[in-house]
């Protein structure tokens, strides 16, 4: 593990934490923790992103990730904003609580 | 040099992302997001992105969390109760690990670490604010304004949602 660093540690890398927001989104009832983990996600496809950018030779990759900022930024708000909604006539942020529309 | 800064951002990027899934305290899960986004920014400029691991501290860690940590403090949201285990749940796990398993040894195989090696200073796209401004203003222009328009929609749609019905 001592060589030079290359596309494939950043893309190994970005796939990891890819994984680790997955297990959260997957796992966890608090809301809150799922739009973390949502983050996370969001993350790591930018980490791959900005990495290939990087050893191909395009500056493309790097306005994606700016745009993927902006619309996480607009997701965060929303998603918050649901949520204290729901609080306010639930009292909780356990996903598992919310089946009114289950059959 | 490369790699000293490339393992030590790793581990520390791996083991924060943990701690957001894994503890139970929301506001420790907010400040360990903080510190992922953080050491995310170091491996944009290790990466010689440098505008982007600006905005990234400013707007993610900065703005982003901070809207997290006050609406963590508004619910008073009291540490997480262990979930019964459920089928979805298992289902879940289940998936997540064969993913681990099965994609992960995929890209190692798939992207020999053979390819260009990283040493600073040879970036063939310098990530400065100039260049990513130019490409914003020509070639994404529209795509640049219509970003506007989904942050005022975002806008608009958070105060609609969180309006309480006073005249009712």
């Amino acid at each position: 593990m001592g060589g030079e660093i290359t596309l494939g540690h950043y893309l190994v890398l970005s796939g990891a934490l890819f994984l680790i927001g997955l297990a959260g989104v997957l796992l966890r009832r608090s809301l809150l923790v799922v739009m973390m983990s949502l983050e996370l996600l969001l993350n790591a496809a930018n980490l791959a992103l900005v990495a290939v950018g990087r050893f191909q030779g395009i500056p493309d990759p790097q306005v994606a990730v700016f745009f993927v900022i902006t619309v996480a930024a607009a997701e965060a708000a929303l998603g918050l904003a649901i949520l204290v909604a729901i609080f306010r006539i639930k009292k909780t942020t356990a996903a598992d609580q919310m089946a009114s529309l289950r059959f | 040099m490369e790699q000293i800064f490339f393992w030590v951002l790793a581990a520390g990027l791996l083991i924060s992302a943990v701690t957001v899934v894994a503890v139970r305290n929301p506001v420790t899960n907010a400040v360990c997001l903080v510190s992922t986004l953080v050491f995310e920014a170091a491996l944009f400029i290790t990466l010689e992105a440098t505008f982007l691991a600006a905005v990234q501290v400013i707007v993610y860690a900065g703005a982003v969390m901070v809207l997290f940590l006050f609406v963590i403090m508004l619910l008073d949201v009291r540490v997480e109760l262990l979930g019964k285990i459920s089928w979805p749940k298992i289902v879940g796990v289940g998936l997540v690990f064969v993913l681990a398993l099965v994609a992960l040894p995929k890209l190692f195989s798939a992207f020999p670490f053979a390819g260009e090696a990283l040493h600073w200073g040879h970036a063939k796209v310098p990530g400065t604010a100039q260049d990513l401004g130019h490409l914003l203003f020509s070639a994404y222009g529209p795509l640049f304004l219509t970003t506007g328009v989904l942050l005022l929609v975002a806008t608009v749609g958070v105060v609609v949602l969180c309006r309480r019905d006073t005249e009712a």
